[in-house]
């Protein structure tokens, strides 16, 4: 079972990864402007200095910081983000309450660039050298250079103000009372524009990896061995090229699932979109710290999610995996 | 370093390299000359709010929503977008050059430590760090550098490590140990000139992604507040979209040849370092 050993070793890795993101996040809300027993005591309108004495240490921040770390870790691993003081609720509440949305918007983009981004560079490497090869590389360095959020914006004025084929904010029409198929149909297209728009710079990067790393792997030994035999061109270039040259892919794939889940704060604030995203910029907006940071940890556990993910995929596609 | 016999020959072979240099040059001409160039204060109230493109004298590209001129915005982002570009990418150059350095050149536990600690760093979406640093240390010029730098440094150190991890082994560095030469000086003039090249490379597609970066932060409204950025102006066109097409679209325009020309540049300047690549067909 070296997959399943393989995988044990990633998951542990990626509970490290958690717990430094948690310090790094403890620091942070440290760092924050505005101690927060002086916020509570502000709210509660008090100020003298017993109160605020008390409050320290009915929130522990008397003892050493040391403890305190772990007094913090202790609570971020029984899920405890907690408690946003703007919008009177704990943050874990706020968050799993967009949680879904923001999964489904990062998780049909991200299957999407890969899928899109996979075609189009194997279809340029086919054709390496000519105008398709070329318009495919045009395209993809043009979506390389535009910012998400002028894209997103861009394709609101084209879609949805110019054209008026899709929806351009939040996620399901208000007021319509839909069930069932049409509630899943009316959601779909609301997810088209945020989720092609945050796919679409990632297709570019995938694309343009693709199509390098099949042009290399069509050198190898391999795949002359493969055409002396007379294998059937078509199987070579799946079977054979294609196969080989997807784990860089699935590799880098896994390294941008964190800027993809990242871009989604982008995507989310332009189609109020509501997912997490759009609560981080909410608690930018509102300067709330506590909300801000909790959704920046669970932003890195999507994150190390994702990369679990892609680290099952690359077993997957390449049974000889290595460490 | 030298630049190698037909650097520009090959780099000017590739058109798209020329393109992209011919605007980063006329990109640097408008931020050192952008005071003198734009018409107006980018700050101040010149026409009434909402004016289109065209829509009176000297006002190309029309006003914002508090009758700011456009155009001068956009002259006057050029400034900052270039400027946290180019600083950002040197601070996360001299970080990832260093750790890098010492992770190939040393190699052993020095570099399974520095290794996974990169790899957690690359575990963080990126964006979001950014986010949180930048807000909770203010915003301003230096806390967007900072924020930038310390996100889009591991990359480097990756390359560097892997560019140290083969040098180490020639020749010449085992004659300049012969020779007694103490270790920071082989890593800096022994090995680093030879590693130079790809860092180029790399380091003018990170000017092109920090300026992203900047114009993403400043477009949630986390850029410098004494800026004008091309990012603030999207942002704050964001909400009269369906009114007014125009304020976003122009300095969205800027940003999107700006980091096109920077990555075309970076293919030229691969072609260019690159002398093994030559009479390769692409």
């Amino acid at each position: 079972m070296k997959r399943l050993q393989f995988m044990s070793i990633r998951v542990l890795q990626g509970i490290a990864a958690l717990l430094v993101i948690a310090t790094i996040n403890f620091m942070l809300i440290r760092a924050a402007p505005g101690d927060p027993v002086s916020v509570m005591a502000g709210e509660a309108g008090a100020s003298d200095p017993q109160f605020v004495a008390q409050l320290r240490a009915q929130f522990g921040l008397d003892q050493p910081l040391g403890t305190q770390l772990m007094n913090y870790l202790g609570h971020v691993v029984q899920l405890d983000l907690g408690f946003s003081y703007r919008q009177q609720q704990p943050v874990l509440d706020l968050i799993l309450d967009r949680l879904p949305a923001t999964l489904l918007l990062t998780g049909s983009a991200f299957a999407l660039s890969i899928l899109l981004g996979v075609v189009l560079g194997a279809y340029a490497a086919r054709r390496a050298g000519t105008w398709v090869d070329s318009l495919t590389t045009v395209v993809a360095l043009v979506f390389y250079a535009t910012p998400l959020y002028w894209l997103a914006l861009m394709a609101v004025l084209l879609f949805s103000i110019k054209l008026g084929w899709l929806p351009a904010f939040g996620y399901i029409t208000v007021g319509s009372g839909m069930t069932g198929f049409a509630l899943a149909m009316d959601i779909a297209a609301h997810l088209v524009l945020p989720a092609v728009t945050l796919a679409l710079f990632y297709m570019a990067v995938y694309a343009r990896m693709t199509r390098a790393s099949m042009l290399e792997v069509a050198q190898m030994d391999f795949v002359k061995t493969a055409r002396a035999k007379g294998v059937r061109p078509g199987r070579i270039q799946r079977a054979h090229i294609l196969r080989n040259a997807l784990l860089p892919v699935i590799t880098l794939a896994g390294i941008q699932a964190g800027g993809m889940i990242g871009g989604a704060v982008l995507t989310e604030t332009v189609f109020a979109w509501p997912g997490i995203g759009r609560l981080m910029f909410d608690a930018l907006l509102q300067r709330d710290y506590n909300l801000l940071l909790g959704c920046f940890l669970v932003t890195a556990a999507m994150a190390v999610l994702f990369n679990l993910i892609t680290d099952l995929a690359y077993t997957l596609v390449d049974p000889r995996i290595e460490l | 370093m030298t630049i190698k016999n037909g650097f520009w020959r090959r780099f000017c072979r590739n058109k798209g390299a020329v393109i992209g240099l011919a605007v980063l040059v006329i990109a640097a001409l408008v931020a050192i000359l952008g005071p003198w160039l734009a018409p107006n204060d980018p700050w101040d109230m010149v026409e009434r709010p909402f004016l289109a493109p065209m829509g009176g004298p000297g006002m190309l590209l029309g006003t914002d929503t508090l009758g700011r001129d456009i155009l001068s915005g956009v002259i006057h982002g050029t400034r900052v977008s270039l400027l946290i570009g180019l600083i950002s990418t040197v601070v996360s150059l001299l970080i990832g050059v260093s750790l890098g350095a010492m992770s190939g050149y040393f190699g052993g536990w020095i570099d399974a430590a520095l290794m996974r600690f990169t790899e957690l760093f690359q575990a963080i979406p990126s964006f979001a760090l950014a986010i949180v640093l930048v807000a909770v240390f203010e915003p301003s010029l230096g806390s967007i550098i900072a924020a930038i730098s310390l996100v889009s440094w591991p990359p480097v150190a990756r390359l560097v490590r892997g560019e140290f991890l083969t040098l180490r082994q020639r020749d010449f560095v085992a004659a300049a140990l012969l020779a007694g030469q103490s270790t920071p000086r082989i890593i800096l003039t022994q090995i680093l000139p030879n590693a130079i090249s790809p860092i180029i490379v790399m380091g003018s597609l990170m000017i092109a992604s920090a300026i992203l970066l900047e114009s993403s932060l400043s477009f949630l409204g986390l850029g410098d507040p004494n800026a004008m950025s091309w990012g603030y102006m999207v942002g704050s066109a964001r909400t009269v979209l369906l009114q007014a097409w125009w304020m976003a679209v122009f300095p969205g325009l800027a940003i999107v040849l700006t980091v096109l020309a920077f990555n075309l540049v970076g293919e030229g300047l691969n072609d260019g370092l690159n002398a093994r690549a030559d009479g390769r067909t692409k």
